[in-house]
């Protein structure tokens, strides 16, 4: 069962990607759709059984590199956390291609997108399901290759092409980490393989690691290596630049990959690497450090962006944040836990919005929207349950999970928990601001479109709107369905061994903050609504008056913290200009006139001195001779006396 | 089998095609035609023969194995020597399964003296199995500098407008090694009075001695490999190389150096080889980075893939002096992956020469609109040679991080950023000429790959998906080989460090 979850979508891309052209539009849709739905029927199942029943278990499949102690195979490694993210994974991956169906109707390569997508779940399953960390850096650069190949799929376009380099790059400089990690570990350990690891670890706690002429404190090291990786994946600050850009790609492409999944593969392995991230203190804090610092820096650039896609991009890094604060301060479950929840609302809002692009012919641009919630009303409600949902309101998914994050956060009662618990309050009014923001700004408000583009507007087709409402359901009752499982009473029993807690448990100490903590994330919601209110419903001056007052900080943020502009000066045009010089003076200017071109010409020079000798006259020789004996004379002299 | 000289056959088939070759009559046409054929057919017959090392192969020695020795000059200790063992099989096979593809890939672009150029070829393909087979130093030598000639005339007869400077560049570099490794050649058969190789193996030679052979055979070896800075012959041979040129430089000659290393340099020698480590190291990490960021700015296809493959083989250089199971294990499988990867890539860029004779990478763009096929397999190919996991490319740059990481954490890590570089040089490549609108007029009529530059392609993107996702058959093949590279090592390292402290006792 395990094997086919996994297996399919790679099936489907094969088939699609292949043999496209024989399927046919429509027949590629089709196979595809059907694959990854039987899969994400059977992860429902294997959930269950693996989190309610019987417990982990481990398919190996073959032999992958073996080489003296260094042994890797290929194998399924199933406990609740795979299952969590099988379930989640295929579920929204499922919604996603049948979503695709409609909003890809009018492109030319369908069968090829599809393919991309199947290709997507396929490496991020593996990623998954991994049994050592050689097969989730398979799983992981797997997922890096498609999302290339997905945010560059309309290669006509020199942005996305940018975009999508950008993004591999990006992400290739933290698996730079996780690479060395990787050695690190097996130099430590003599494996790769995670349980191997995890029963090695406790022993190793304390030891130090040489490295780069230092002895550093070995688990820290090889956490950080690793969290590099995790950095990269999931867009953490520093190495986020790639996610905004990545919306190039088409918009269920941003849902699937840019939101619900693979930004999350860096919380989850984390997670996964719990049992050696609990060892090291120093490692926990820089995780939820960086965690609640792109919290709220991704916060406040969501607040001025104009593109629909860019404010939910930075919103994604932002909830990202979350969940890594959540890791850092211990609360792995509940990091989990949002990272399911929010799968479902942040893939919801992102599809709700390419549904607003699709009605409003390709228009990304929110001050080109407005007064348009009356021609769209289902995708309007759509994005409402997703906003509050994002925001935390009771009842609504988010609520649980992030509730359940910043009270972990004031439950750990350390310094870095409370750095969390207010950065993370604080991004949590920004949310609700920036939600707000771009509910009103699209939907409310005098039409800002031209009279062509608003007499075009239309709901989108039920292809669309069905798994749209699928994910309504999540997003509303996923928080409500999990609670129990995921953080309350039953957690212990849910997550077996899967993920590991030394000392005490911050889900426990979160259930027992003061009320005020608890309440506090929904009053500051309300208030973030209410200022959005004010500010584009009913004072719409108030904005732009508050941007020419504090004109340095808008445009900071407007410019997204100029990340960019800085790693343009240098990183990007020092590489270029360093590789003309290496190449022009260095190759060229050095070696070659020393070398080979040097040699030739000396031999050139050389010959035509030899060559001027030679000037036929008998008296030039009868010289040389005389010299030549004089000086051979001269020397044998000196040398008997010597 | 074993009392078939199957070494000798795979070697000097080749040469049974030319005999054929040249007794081709008739008109230029039917000359032409049946050069082709036969040229072929003779490659193909090699690899088939070739086909019964993989198989009757024993993973479990170090030994020479399908080992043959006639005397050739008595008295002297030179014998004609074949054998193979771990290090070396794979090669032989690299090298019997490429030349039939290269073959295949100058069957239209090649136009005149086609009789000429594939007899050229096929000597070639005899000097580089009898290299690798090769268990007499002589033998070796004779190989390894005969390999110089076809590919000098392959290079000089069918290249580029600039021929001539590629071909003398090339000639100055490797005669200035060769002269030194011929003097090394010389010195040991002074100190050891053989040239049989398993016998030099087991000779020591004192350790003054090995640090100027040594650097002799360094000489020959970083020219070869290439390793920097003597590597600015190679972008120039590779421009003006034909296509099939290209991949022979690639996939097998570039293999050449670094086989020498493991063959010669450091079992024979291993305190001057535990010696220059350092220095081997610091080459090799400088190759990795600078010729990066040089590949990185080039405008010629071939000059960019040329760059990368000096620093893929800066990972090789390492890898080897690690003396790490991973690492050894890892850069031979380096050198076996960049073979197939590096050759794939320049028959991907001979695929678009053939159509529009340019390699000037800003001439293409939005290849993709006419040439999906060609688009797939590029892609599957750069992301080889980026080293994506489940390509072969992975599996030697895992081990060799691995192998590095155990000796020497700086350089793991600065050769790591080669993971960065690579993919910011290739990817900029590919998105040039794949990606992109279709504008340029003379794209617009370009047609997909042919049936035969499909069945070009088929055999490596199966070896390139297969060694990466199954890896174990070669790595099998390797181990104990490797096992007992290192082991030898580590006993003449542990006796040259007890050595004075015995001198001092007496």
């Amino acid at each position: 069962m395990t094997v086919a979850i996994v297996f399919l979508p790679l099936l489907g891309a094969i088939l699609a990607g292949l043999f496209g052209r024989f399927l046919g539009r429509r027949g590629s849709q089709i196979l595809t759709c059907l694959l990854l739905a039987v899969s994400a029927l059977l992860s429902i199942p294997l959930l269950y059984k693996v989190g309610f029943g019987s417990g982990p278990f481990t398919v190996v499949l073959l032999d992958w590199i073996h080489v003296g102690t260094f042994n890797v195979s290929w194998a399924l490694k199933v406990d609740t956390l795979t299952a969590v993210m099988l379930f989640t994974v295929t579920m929204i991956s499922a919604l996603v291609h049948i979503y695709s169906i409609g909003y890809m109707s009018h492109d030319p390569s369908v069968p090829r997108f599809m393919s991309y997508l199947s290709l997507f779940t396929f490496f991020m399953l593996m990623l998954v399901t991994a049994d050592n960390l050689v097969q989730m850096f398979f799983g992981w650069e797997g997922v890096g290759l498609s999302s290339y190949l997905l945010i560059g799929f309309w290669s006509d376009r020199p942005s996305a092409n940018a975009a999508a380099i950008k993004a591999f790059v990006v992400n290739r400089v933290g698996d730079f980490g996780f690479m060395l990690g990787i050695a690190g570990i097996y130099l430590s350990f003599d494996s790769a393989h995670l349980d191997t690891i995890f029963a090695a670890a406790p022993a190793m706690a304390g030891q130090s690691l040489h490295l780069f002429g230092m002895d550093l404190p070995l688990i820290t090291t090889l956490c950080l290596l690793l969290f590099l990786g995790a950095m990269g994946k999931s867009a953490q600050i520093g190495l986020h630049t790639w996610l905004p850009d990545a919306m190039e790609g088409p918009t269920p492409v941003s849902a699937l990959i840019h939101a619900a999944t693979m930004v999350t593969a860096g919380v989850f392995m984390v997670a996964r690497m719990s049992p050696l991230f609990e060892l090291s203190e120093a490692a926990l804090s820089t995780v939820a450090f960086i965690g609640a610092t792109t919290a709220i820096f991704a916060a406040t650039v969501a607040c001025t962006q104009n593109d629909i896609k860019k404010v939910i991009a930075y919103s994604t890094c932002s909830q990202l944040g979350y969940m890594f604060f959540a890791l850092g301060v211990g609360a792995y479950p509940a990091a989990i836990f949002h990272l399911m929840t929010h799968a479902f609302f942040k893939a919801m809002l992102f599809l709700g919005a390419g549904s607003v692009i699709h009605a409003m012919s390709d228009e990304q641009d929110m001050r080109r929207m407005g007064g348009i919630w009356k021609n769209i009303k289902v995708t309007y409600a759509i994005m409402w349950i997703g906003s509050l949902s994002l925001a935390g309101l009771p009842v609504f998914a988010g609520y649980y999970s992030k509730d359940m994050i910043l009270e972990a956060a004031w439950g750990a009662h350390s310094a870095i928990g409370q750095y969390a618990f207010w950065m993370g309050a604080a991004a949590a009014l920004l949310t609700a601001f920036y939600s707000w923001r771009l509910l009103f700004m699209t939907f409310h408000g005098a039409p800002r479109a031209d009279e062509k583009v608003m007499a075009h507007i239309h709901e989108s087709p039920l292809v669309m709107l069905i798994p749209l409402g699928l994910l309504a359901v999540g997003a509303v009752f996923a928080g409500m369905a999990g609670y129990d499982a995921f953080v309350g009473e039953d957690r212990m029993h849910f997550w077996k061994a899967a993920l590991a807690v030394v000392g005490p448990d911050p889900i426990e100490a979160a259930h027992h903050v003061g009320e005020a903590v608890k309440l506090l994330p929904v009053v500051i919601a309300l208030v973030g609504i209410g200022v959005a209110y004010a500010f584009y419903m009913a004072r719409p001056a108030w904005p732009g008056r508050l941007a020419a007052m504090l004109p340095g900080v808008y445009r900071l943020l407007l410019n997204k913290w100029y990340f960019d502009e800085a790693y343009e000066a240098l990183f990007i045009r020092p590489a270029f200009a360093l590789g003309r010089i290496l190449w022009k003076q260095g190759d060229v200017g050095i070696i070659d006139r020393l070398g080979p071109d040097g040699v030739s010409w000396a031999a050139r020079q050389v010959a035509r001195r030899t060559a001027r000798l030679q000037s036929g006259y008998v008296y030039h020789y009868a010289f040389a001779m005389i010299i030549g004996l004089a000086v051979f004379v001269t020397a044998y002299v000196i040398g008997m006396e010597g | 089998m074993n009392e078939w000289p199957l070494l000798s056959i795979i070697t000097f088939l080749p040469l049974v095609g030319v005999v054929f070759i040249l007794m081709i009559r008739g008109d230029e046409e039917i000359v032409t035609r049946n050069a082709r054929n036969v040229a072929l057919l003779t490659a193909g017959a090699t690899f088939v023969m070739s086909l019964f090392l993989w198989f009757g192969f024993e993973n479990g020695t170090a030994e020479f194995q399908f080992a043959e020795q006639n005397d050739w000059l008595p008295g002297t200790g030179i014998s004609y020597h074949m054998g193979v063992d771990g290090l070396s099989v794979l090669f032989v096979l690299l090298s019997t399964f490429l030349t039939p593809i290269c073959i295949l890939a100058s069957w239209e672009s090649i136009k005149t003296r086609v009789k000429e150029y594939m007899i050229a070829f096929l000597i070639l393909e005899t000097m580089m199995v009898g290299m690798f087979c090769a268990l007499d130093f002589v033998l070796f030598y004779v190989f390894f500098e005969g390999v110089l000639v076809p590919m000098f005339i392959l290079i000089g007869v069918w290249g580029g407008s600039r021929r001539v400077y590629a071909a003398f560049k090339f000639f100055l570099y490797t005669l200035a090694g060769s002269v030194l490794m011929l003097v090394a050649l010389l010195a040991m058969f002074m100190d050891a009075g053989t040239t049989d190789i398993p016998a030099l193996l087991a000779h020591h030679f004192a350790p003054g001695l090995q640090m100027w052979l040594f650097l002799a055979m360094l000489a020959s070896f970083a020219v070869k490999v290439p390793m920097w800075p003597v590597h600015t012959w190679l972008p120039d041979a590779h421009v003006e190389a034909p296509t099939a040129g290209s991949v022979i430089l690639a996939g097998v000659l570039l293999k050449m150096g670094a086989y020498g290393f493991v063959r010669f340099s450091v079992p024979m020698l291993p305190q001057a080889a535990a010696e220059f480590t350092p220095l081997i190291y610091g080459l090799s990490v400088v190759a990795v980075i600078y010729t990066s960021l040089v590949a990185l700015v080039q405008e010629d296809m071939k000059k960019l893939i040329a760059y990368s493959s000096v620093a893929h083989m800066g990972f090789v250089t390492i890898g080897i002096f690690t003396m790490t199971t991973q690492g050894v294990t890892g850069a031979l499988y380096q050198m076996l992956s960049h073979g197939i990867v590096a050759g794939a890539l320049f028959l991907c860029v001979g695929v678009v020469y053939d159509r529009l004779h340019t390699r000037e990478i800003a001439r293409y763009g939005g290849l993709l609109h006419r040439m999906p096929k060609y688009a797939l397999v590029f892609m599957l190919f750069m992301m080889a040679s980026v080293g994506l996991p489940g390509t072969s490319g992975f599996v030697g740059e895992l081990l060799v991080i691995l192998g590095a990481f155990q000796v020497n954490t700086p350089v793991a890590a600065l050769m790591s950023t080669g993971l960065v570089l690579g993919a910011c040089y290739m990817l900029y490549l590919y998105r040039r000429i794949i990606f992109g609108k279709l504008e340029k007029e003379d794209l617009k009529a370009l047609p997909d790959m042919s049936g035969r530059e499909v069945l070009m392609f088929a055999p490596l993107v199966v070896v390139v998906l297969w060694m990466g996702i199954y890896p174990m058959p070669f790595l099998d093949m390797m181990s104990a080989s490797v096992d007992n590279l290192i082991a030898n090592f580590e006993t003449a390292r542990a006796a040259a460090e007890t050595a004075p402290a015995l001198l001092a006792l007496n």
